[in-house]
């Protein structure tokens, strides 16, 4: 049950641009076991999409250069030939984009696309291609399938093509799934349903999932494990009552404070971390969360913190013991007062 | 609560898009907004949440007359300003201003931020060209930029920036009441608390009143002082912000609750799962509204349509279920 399926250990992913080389992602390690999700949270531009491409080699590999290892079972799919890839896409990993619509080529019906990945990989002829096809929708939970599987993406609402989406993910069996934010361009009650599906697939087939997306509520809603990324390297890393009981770096902290909470006070200001991200050309010397962090000392600012274990979470921060003393302090005296 | 508090009142605001079926067969409507009323109260904001669809945009761009409204009254400053002609639209246009959501395509990528800002003063004819820059650069250091962006071209910004300048720009005619239509759904979360309180601040100091338009329940609990949920361009329920989160009584808006994930994996609620998808507006069903997707619908809601009306002082519903 819990064996690792995914190593991902010390990814670097290099563009190379006109004039110079951008590091996009830099150092990033963890693990999926079967039957977990992992969800990989950060904001725009922190490498966590780039991360998720890199494992299925989806990057153009002309002006891409990969350093470290993606270890699935047990073969590095960095030094696989592209033939080799190919037989792994869509079969054993398969992926969800965000934008349904544009990821569904218009101009075939969703039977077809669905059949080409069985055809393809599990070598079925069309007629069985699309016997499964139909039940790989109705597993996604898609009314009358026989006669949605002749219709063209264009006919299907935005929450009926990511189920289709899914299906055509899950059509092969694979081990290995990854959503790139996969609910963003739904609706809450179109979410909710989306979520709850790829909880009960992954129940059922023991599929290892990674959940790329911003929205932390869904990170607590179906994650069991959650990576955090911030400009291009992993801060953090724990299971997800410890993160969002106990967040160690100030960026997890600050992430968490800055969303309005349902209970929360409605007339208190939201907290806002200072400054913005900056570019990859820009990165700063030390750590890389230093100027905005509040807790930064003279050390964070020209020594780059590497990323180490703590009990049964990993942590990339030089102070996270003083922060979380410093808060604990606050803790108690809140107690005393009451 | 006196008229006088009321800055712009809504009555009976339908707007309908003619959808073209062919020669020969009778003409149909998309009703985007089906029937709406409600009003604003001066100083207060008024969070509109629904899903896509729902006609809560249309409601927005309806009352600034972006879009014509079909029928009803949008009462402003005493007056209907549904009817009146584009020439006695202008002067209104200065006290109700919007804010859109993409703060990339609302923006025109070959001026400079400055001139953007100016356009709508000389549009109105304020002040001399000196006057009108000093006027921007004031605006501008108000939403937290130096004067030297004044000079610099929208891609210059990311995406936070230029919602500010998005504000900015509906700030500068001294309007009463600005519309935002989902004005912080394209930022990063650390952004976004960044331009909530920038506009609650700004709402402070210059005594606005907010129709804050967005799909995300927890940003409008945060800024909202009542709250209207639309279904399928009706409003279903209005009520203030914080009876709808502890009393909803619509089922759809419990629903809608109850379906947003929370980011505290220690809470454990009931969900109320809705099953299918919203209707086409072309089509809407018979009597309710949410009957085709309401798991307590009775038999009259299959029939009759339910009106809004007052639960008590500031809880009105529309639903057969609490007649």
């Amino acid at each position: 049950m819990n064996e690792t399926l995914l190593e991902i250990v010390n990814l670097k992913v290099h563009f190379d641009t006109e004039d110079k080389r951008v590091t996009a992602v830099d150092d990033v390690s963890f693990t999926v076991n079967n039957g977990e999700i992992v969800g990989v949270v950060g904001e725009s531009g922190c490498g966590k999409s780039v991360t998720s491409e890199s494992i299925l080699r989806l990057l153009d590999e002309k002006h891409t250069n990969y350093e470290g290892e993606i270890r699935f079972n047990g073969r590095n799919l960095l030094s696989l030939s592209p033939k080799k890839m190919r037989e792994i896409r869509g079969n054993d990993i398969a992926m969800i984009f965000q934008d349904p619509m544009s990821s569904l080529n218009p101009v075939y019906t969703v039977g077809n696309q669905i059949q080409e990945a069985l055809m393809l990989h599990q070598n079925l002829s069309k007629a069985e291609a699309r016997m499964k096809a139909i039940e790989m929708l109705k597993l996604t939970g898609i009314p009358a399938p026989e006669k949605r599987i002749d219709e063209f993406p264009h006919q299907l609402s935005g929450g009926m093509r990511q189920r289709v989406m899914i299906a055509m993910a899950l059509s092969c069996n694979p081990s290995l799934l990854i959503a790139d934010e996969p609910t963003t361009a739904l609706d809450v009650t179109t979410q909710s349903q989306i979520l709850d599906l790829i909880k009960s697939l992954k129940d059922e087939f023991n599929m290892g999932t990674i959940i790329i997306t911003h929205d932390l509520g869904i990170v607590a809603e179906i994650c069991s494990k959650v990576v955090v990324m911030y400009l291009g390297q992993v801060i953090e890393e724990a299971d997800v009552s410890s993160i969002f009981e106990t967040p160690l770096h100030p960026y997890t902290q600050g992430l968490l404070k800055s969303i309005p909470h349902m209970e929360g006070n409605r007339n208190e200001k939201l907290y806002v971390i200072k400054g913005k991200v900056p570019t990859l050309n820009q990165v700063p010397p030390g750590c890389r969360f230093a100027p905005r962090c509040e807790f930064a000392t003279e050390k964070c600012k020209v020594s780059a913190p590497i990323l180490e274990s703590y009990g049964e979470r990993k942590i990339r921060c030089w102070n996270f013991k003083e922060i979380q003393e410093s808060s604990i302090q606050v803790n108690r005296g809140e107690t005393l007062n009451a | 609560m006196h008229d006088t508090d009321v800055i712009l009142k809504i009555n009976n605001l339908k707007t309908y898009f003619p959808v073209h079926s062919g020669i020969g067969q009778p003409k149909q409507f998309v009703k985007a907004v089906n029937d709406v009323s409600f009003e604003l109260k001066k100083g207060e904001t008024y969070g509109l949440v629904g899903e896509s669809g729902c006609g809560k945009s249309t409601t927005g761009r309806s009352i600034l007359r972006l879009i014509e409204p079909t029928d009803g009254e949008i009462i402003y400053q005493g007056k209907n300003i549904n009817k009146i002609s584009n020439k006695e639209m202008m002067p209104v246009r200065k006290g109700l201003q919007m804010v859109f959501q993409d703060p990339y395509s609302s923006l025109n990528p070959r001026k400079r931020v400055g001139t953007i800002l100016e356009e709508s003063l000389k549009i109105h004819n304020i002040g001399n060209k000196k006057e009108r820059t000093e006027k921007v650069m004031e605006i501008l250091n108000k939403v937290g930029f130096s004067s030297e962006h004044y000079y610099r071209f929208p891609h210059e910004f990311s995406g936070g920036q230029r919602q500010r300048v998005g504000l900015a720009r509906a700030l500068i005619m001294n309007p009463e009441v600005i519309i935002c239509d989902e004005p912080v759904s394209a930022l990063d979360v650390s952004i976004q608390s960044q331009v909530l309180n920038l506009l609650e601040d700004l709402q402070n100091e210059f005594d606005l009143t907010l129709l804050f338009i967005s799909h995300d329940l927890s940003v409008v609990r945060h800024i909202s002082n009542r709250i209207g949920v639309m279904y399928l361009g009706k409003l279903v329920e209005e009520t203030t912000a914080e009876e709808i989160f502890q009393n909803p009584l619509h089922p759809y808006t419990k629903a809608l609750l109850s379906a947003i994930p929370i980011a505290d994996p220690s809470v454990k609620r009931e969900k109320i799962k809705l099953k299918g998808e919203i209707p086409s507006p072309l089509n809407p069903p018979k009597g309710c509204v949410f009957q085709t997707r309401c798991p307590f619908a009775l038999d009259i809601c299959r029939q009759v349509e339910p009106t809004l009306t007052m639960k008590n002082e500031n809880h009105k519903i529309s639903c057969h279920l609490y007649d």
